[in-house]
């Protein structure tokens, strides 16, 4: 058997009110609002939060197969998988790859995770999935859209949910898609898509996966279903005949939009954040087909500190639509007078890969001093080529001084630059992101998180930023508020059929 | 005797006007610096036995070959040499070293930066003179860092240090930039020359927070040179030779970027060369023995940390001593008695030989408007780099 042993969710920081689309352009406004990517992160960077999340606990060294799920790599020909691999400091040795080309993307990872670890190819499975899609302006799909990523770790033992069975179907349609040289999602009438793609297609794999699960509704108490678009839902209920309240069951949507292939991981993620030990999940995950998986929760999920999701969703700013377009390079602005951007040097960005893309320093072996970035002769003992490798992601530390940078080219100005001094030692220089520069002071606590810098000649460089700590801390959830609703974590309770 | 006190001497200097020299290119600078020089110690290319000629980005990447060919010195030892904005001032240490060494008897000091044919206000980055992919580590080097921003973090700290609101803080470091215009105002050869109010400082566009455009030095085009022989033979030049006291550099180990113990709110790198330079000066007081000094103002946060390091000011005393005028033209320590790099921009590879320039003729009684009363020694300081860390130097020289 093998299951889920962790999970992690990323909501960006920043959030656009659907309203603001709608009056910029003198259109029909959608309620709610979308994630933003800020303008440093890709589907590498939030897949990377993701993760972090997920092996909070540790681990990293543990993972063996990493399948990295996205619409939206940063690049055609280059593994995501293994940029965040170098950022996560994921063993050499781990197996990794990419997902592409589909909504299914993320739980066709988890199904060819499964195939690994029930065949003994590996131990530990880290999947992530990230996309950041873009609808064209003035479109429902830029509405609707919205940025994230999820992740989980499956493994045979120790899980918090067991996946008992998986069934899938592929199906060929033209409903919802993107050409490789375009940058906007399309898509067919809104009713041929509901109709002949999700509809039908959902309806026929579900059931047919619940023969072969050999289970009806009445074992199921949590459903979570992905949808391209949250309305289709309510036609669904109705034909498994669940309760209409369930309709609004995608908790997403509204406050963080579709976020494509992470779409299902983050509402498998939200279900998971309430669930109980027994409770028995179905999820299934539309596009192009359709993957229909059936869980069962452990008791090991009480020992799991959850709520995540939600932290994720309610620790957000307001942003604007018109930083949103700069953001996403939708408007040309006026270049500054301002220095070229200096090219990037591969040879140097290679060197550079542990300091880096994994946030290592090094702390001397003769006094214990840690410093950043690795230096070869310790800045207080000089003791020479004697110290360990040193992880500073994962460490917090406070703010020593600061400015808000208006010279500085950004599309987010100011730049908000500062000093960090680290708990358990050690200072490094960063920027700081997903912030509001009112609220930046002296000895403001902060989080290390990976980001996306300047790009030459195709070369994106990576590394770390600092932010405001987000209210990261997960509260365990009591029983009696498991069944909340307003959410996928909506329980069937027996309501089906 | 270790030390180069007294061993050298200044027989003759040369400084353009600092400005945005649309109509000069970077030989016409040196030039015109060059033959000021010859013309004040009244010698000729002829007489000079080596050149040592500071740039940080001009005429690059073979910038000692053209000088030759500029200048016409022919087949003379030429060094071209970079100390980030100590450039100019430690052409001047090479060449006072080179004299005092005894390998050569009248060396030519020059320095000189083209900043203005970049497009944009400000420092080029290294690629736009180089032509060069940095090979320093890319992600310590993406950063979007500016200047203004790694000043004014000392600025932030500074405040927080010593219990200044925002508010207070800005005004004082105000009152150091509207003293530097007072006597920008008196300085033909400055770029900007006009009186400002501490309510124009306060009132102008934000550059890095708490930093604003007056906060900030200017970027102009220019070039100095100087002309240094042994102690014993100045005199045969002219009357009055200004003598080499001290010469100092300090380069930190970027502290600031580093190591938690460094606050942000002193340059220990200043504090290093100034005791340093003071011991080779044999000066026990420099507060009473410094008649005047010229600083590197880029920010108006970096001369007011410069008055603690230098031991002009006691630890958070800068504001008392501003206050009280101390650094005024009139009081008893002028500082920047030019206008400083506020009124002349920093054209990097110039700066420090211009500060030399405006201490000589201050010596020399020939300071005009500006003139420091008696004035006995002189110095000059650089700061090349971020208050993190930095190349710092500090040159005194006098009677």
């Amino acid at each position: 058997m093998a299951g889920i042993r962790d999970y992690g969710a990323y909501i960006p920081y920043n959030r656009l009110e659907r309203s603001s689309i709608a009056q910029t352009w003198g259109g029909y406004p959608k309620k709610g609002e979308k994630a933003v990517a800020n303008f440093d992160e890709d589907t590498v960077t939030m897949a990377v939060e993701a993760a972090r999340a997920c092996l909070s606990q540790g681990g990293n060294e543990k993972v063996d197969r990493f399948y990295f799920a996205s619409t939206t790599a940063p690049y055609a020909e280059k593994q995501a998988a293994s940029l965040a691999a170098a950022a996560l400091d994921l063993s050499p040795g781990a197996f990794t790859m990419d997902v592409a080309g589909s909504l299914r993307a993320g739980t066709s990872g988890i199904c060819a995770a499964l195939d690994a670890l029930r065949g003994n190819s590996a131990t530990n499975a880290l999947v992530t999935a990230s996309d950041m899609r873009l609808g064209a302006p003035n479109g429902a799909k830029e509405m609707d859209f919205g940025d994230g990523a999820a992740a989980l770790v499956l493994a045979r033992d120790d899980v918090i949910a067991e996946i008992d069975a998986y069934y899938t179907v592929n199906h060929e349609i033209f409903d919802q898609f993107r050409p490789a040289d375009h940058p906007y999602v399309l898509s067919w009438e809104d009713r041929f898509v509901r109709e002949m793609g999700f509809s039908r297609v959902v309806v026929k794999a579900v059931t047919a996966a619940m023969a072969q699960f050999n289970v009806s509704w009445s074992d199921i108490t949590i459903p979570v279903l992905t949808s391209p678009n949250p309305g289709y839902l309510k036609g669904i209920a109705k034909k498994f005949g669940w309760d209409p309240k369930l309709a609004a069951m995608d908790a997403i949507y509204p406050r963080a939009g579709n976020t494509g292939c992470a779409h299902s991981f983050l509402l498998l993620c939200h279900a998971l954040d309430r669930a109980e030990p027994g409770d028995r999940i179905l999820w299934a995950n539309y596009g192009d087909g359709c993957d229909v998986m059936l869980l069962t929760v452990t008791d090991r999920i009480l020992e799991r500190k959850r709520g995540g999701v939600e932290t994720q969703l309610a620790t957000g700013s307001p942003t604007t639509y018109p930083k949103y377009l700069r953001w996403r390079n939708l408007v040309e602005t006026e270049p500054p007078m301002r220095p070229r951007q200096e090219p990037v040097s591969a040879p140097a960005l290679y060197r550079d890969r542990r300091c880096g893309m994994a946030l290592q320093g090094s702390k001397c072996r003769e006094c214990g001093t840690v410093q950043y970035p690795v230096q070869r002769i310790c800045m207080n003992c000089r003791a020479k080529d004697s110290f360990d490798y040193y992880a500073f992601a994962d460490r917090q530390g406070r703010v020593v001084t600061f400015s808000h940078d208006l010279l500085g080219v950004t599309p987010d100005p100011p730049t908000t630059v500062a000093a960090v001094d680290f708990e358990e030692g050690g200072r490094i220089m960063v920027d700081i992101t997903d912030r509001d520069p009112k609220e930046i002071a002296i000895n403001m606590a902060v989080e290390m998180t990976f980001r996306k810098f300047r790009r030459t000649n195709g070369i994106q460089v990576y590394w770390w930023k600092s932010r405001p700590v987000r209210k990261a801390q997960m509260m365990p959830l009591g029983k009696d508020q498991s069944s909340t609703v307003g959410g996928v974590a909506a329980r069937v309770d027996g309501g089906g059929k | 005797m270790k030390g180069i006190k007294d061993k050298v001497a200044i027989i003759g200097m040369g400084c353009t006007k600092f400005g945005e020299n649309w109509d000069m290119s970077f030989d016409d600078l040196i030039i015109d610096a060059v033959y000021e020089a010859y013309e004040d110690a009244g010698i000729g290319p002829d007489d000079i036995d080596a050149v040592w000629m500071g740039s940080y980005w001009s005429n690059l990447p073979a910038p000692s070959q053209p000088l030759a060919t500029t200048l016409k010195l022919d087949y003379k030892p030429i060094t071209r040499l970079e100390n980030m904005c100590a450039t100019a001032s430690d052409a001047l240490r090479n060449a006072v070293y080179g004299v005092a060494s005894g390998a050569c008897d009248i060396a030519l000091a020059v320095g000189g930066e083209k900043l203005k044919d970049s497009g944009y206000s400000g420092l080029p980055t290294d690629d736009l003179a180089m032509g060069l992919v940095s090979t320093g580590p890319n992600t310590f080097r993406s950063r979007n860092f500016t200047a203004p921003s790694h000043f004014a973090m000392m600025a932030t700290r500074y405040f927080e240090r010593y219990g200044l609101s925002p508010e207070q803080g800005r005004e004082m470091l105000a009152k150091i930039m509207v003293k530097n215009h007072n006597n920008g105002m008196l300085s033909p050869k400055a770029h900007f020359r006009m009186p400002i109010t501490v309510d124009q400082v306060l009132n102008a566009p934000m550059i890095a927070w708490p930093l604003g455009l007056f906060d900030c030095c200017g970027v102009s085009d220019g070039a100095a040179a100087a002309i240094v022989v042994r102690a014993d033979m100045a005199k045969s030049f002219r009357p009055d030779p200004v003598k080499i006291k001290a010469c100092q550099i300090a380069v930190g180990p970027s502290e600031g970027y580093l190591n938690p113990n460094h606050d942000w709110t002193m340059v220990k790198e200043t504090w290093v060369a100034g005791q340093k330079a003071y011991e080779e000066a044999g000066i026990k007081d420099p507060r009473a023995e410094i008649s005047m000094a010229e600083v590197h103002d880029c920010f108006s946060i970096t001369e007011g940390v410069i008055y603690e390091d230098l031991g002009f000011s006691t630890r958070g005393g800068m504001g008392a001593d501003i206050e009280a005028g101390t650094f005024e033209l009139d009081g008893d320590l002028p500082v920047n008695m030019d206008g400083g790099l506020k009124c002349f921009g920093h054209p990097i590879g110039a700066t420090g030989l211009r500060m030399t320039y405006e201490l000589y003729k201050q010596l020399q009684e020939k300071a005009g408007d500006r003139q420091v009363k008696n004035p006995d020694l002189g110095l000059s300081h650089n700061l090349g780099g971020t208050p993190g860390g930095c190349t710092i130097s500090v040159n005194i020289i006098g009677h």
